[in-house]
């Protein structure tokens, strides 16, 4: 099992519901998200267009954040999904450092937060709260290891990147060009 | 391509630049390096039999290297957002994270820079008279009394006397490990270019003994042991200033993040501070003056030695901050 998300950028209209839903949710405290959306102005004038990015977690392959956390509190999940166990994590700082994409923050309570895929969803067989309420209907979510599941075959299909590849953290959320 | 806006996302610690960790960290650094040097300089000279010529050295100097630390772990737990699980470090040694192996190590060095000093209780009472403060010996004096019948009896310090040498070599090797481990705590982390370089770790652990060698030339009574020090210390810069080139160059030689890294030391923000008051007035002038103090000049060794341990704490302080402002640009 390996789960991953697609987001087509060209479908995205940054109308930020992802977010939304996420908060909701998750019960994410006033003022933090766990996704947030980056907006760029591409192109050369007057040929220019906006390109949305609704960004989160990567649950890499190769964890940066999970290898310098000293208690092992940040740790990977079945699927590969990148976990904090709050009562094991002593708020050092460590892994806010290590994520080249700043997915993760300090809850107010003092231990590090961040995007779960909303497994609590995923287990029952649901999607993420972010891809279940996309109005353009343009996030994806799956096992890459089902090569007859949705988004393995886009990715087949389609031209795609990730963020920071040069990172060397094997990203695991897909934007379709 | 220009940024425009990240939707709902203003934690100010994570944008501009991630920034959570800032003086606590770099001062434990510069106080983990400082113990470092101190542990290692007494371990080394009684292995090597000096301890009769290099009193304050292995005697004295180790007495201050527990305070040392135990306010560098202050400051590391209070740095802490979840500061009562800080337990946690200790259910679980983690191979892969540069924070489990330094939080064992500072275990194990508090331990022995705690023993050592303890076997050598009885000679505080010789450096304070020499040094002509004879009314502190009175306070001493009760302090060891009530130690001896209150928290460590006589015999067991006694114990630790007959194996002073197994001491010595441990703390040999894990002032070491405690020196060179405060810098692959920040190489470690790969999000930031600047840390992600492997020279990181010999250089703070030569920049730590080099601040331990100045904080001994500076405490100790004894002038031999002051010029020798004074002469080590020399050296350790030279070397410092060797690995700073080099630590450059190699970013130099990098890929497009690492010359960006190396900017903000060449022409960048950090520039002056880096070049002028770390390297200038912390490795430049003290060895200077050094020099001229061994070439038999008068210089008070008090300029050299706060000079040094300035400097220490200011690359550290540089370091930290300048390494969380290189990233990976998120808006190429």
């Amino acid at each position: 099992m390996r789960y991953a998300m697609a987001i087509d950028v060209n479908k995205c209209v940054g109308c930020g519901d992802c977010v939304v839903a996420c908060q909701t949710e998750n019960n994410v405290p006033l003022g933090y998200s766990r996704d947030w959306i980056m907006e760029f102005v591409k192109g050369d004038y007057p040929d220019l267009f906006l390109h949305f990015e609704s960004q989160r977690c990567n649950h890499c392959e190769d964890t940066p954040c999970v290898r310098t956390c000293p208690t092992g509190a940040s740790h990977v999940e079945e699927g590969g999904i990148v976990k904090v166990t709050h009562n094991e994590c002593i708020g050092c700082g460590a892994c806010i450092e290590a994520c080249p994409y700043d997915a993760r923050y300090f809850h107010p309570d003092g231990y590090v937060d961040k995007c779960t895929f909303c497994d609590h969803r995923v287990k029952d067989g649901l999607d993420p709260a972010c891809v279940s309420v996309c109005p353009t209907e343009c996030m994806y979510f799956g096992d890459l290891d089902d090569p007859e599941s949705k988004i393995s075959k886009l990715l087949k299909e389609r031209e795609n990147y990730t963020i920071l590849p040069e990172a060397g953290t094997k990203p695991q959320i897909y934007y379709l060009k | 391509m220009e940024k425009l806006l990240a939707t709902d996302r203003n934690i100010d610690y994570l944008y501009p630049h991630v920034d959570v960790w800032g003086f606590p960290i770099s001062s434990y650094l510069f106080l983990g390096g400082l113990a470092a040097g101190i542990l290692l300089f007494a371990a080394l000279y009684y292995l090597l039999g000096k301890e009769k010529d290099m009193p304050f050295t292995v005697k004295i100097g180790p007495l201050f290297a527990f305070p040392i630390i135990a306010l560098g772990l202050f400051l590391l737990v209070f740095d802490l957002h979840h500061k009562l699980y800080v337990w946690q470090l200790f259910m679980t040694a983690r191979a892969v994270s540069p924070m489990s192996w330094g939080a064992w190590t500072l275990v194990i060095v508090s331990f022995f820079s705690l023993l050592w000093p303890l076997s050598f209780i009885d000679s505080i009472d010789d450096y304070l008279i020499k040094r002509g403060w004879s009314k502190m010996t009175k306070v001493t004096e009760y302090l060891i009394k009530l130690e001896h019948k209150w928290l460590i009896p006589h015999f067991i310090i006694i114990m630790f006397r007959k194996y002073r040498k197994f001491l010595a070599f441990v703390m040999l090797i894990y002032s070491i490990i405690l020196g060179i481990y405060t810098g692959i705590l920040l190489s470690a982390f790969n999000a930031h270019p600047l840390w992600n370089n492997p020279i990181l770790g010999p250089l703070f652990l030569t920049s730590g003994v080099s601040t331990g060698s100045a904080f001994v030339m500076w405490l100790s009574n004894n002038k031999k042991e002051r010029l020798l020090m004074s002469a080590i210390d020399m050296s350790l810069i030279a070397i410092e200033l060797f690995f700073i080139v080099h630590m450059f160059m190699g970013m130099e030689a990098g890929a497009e993040v690492y010359k960006q890294a190396a900017g903000l030391f060449l022409g960048g923000e950090f520039t002056a501070v880096f070049w002028g008051v770390f390297v200038g007035l912390g490795l430049i002038l003290p060895f200077t003056l050094e020099a001229l103090e061994l070439r038999g000049f008068h210089i008070p060794i008090v300029v050299p030695a706060l000079l040094i341990l300035a400097g220490g704490l200011i690359f550290r302080i540089i370091m930290v901050q300048a390494g969380q402002m290189s990233e990976y640009p998120m808006f190429p």
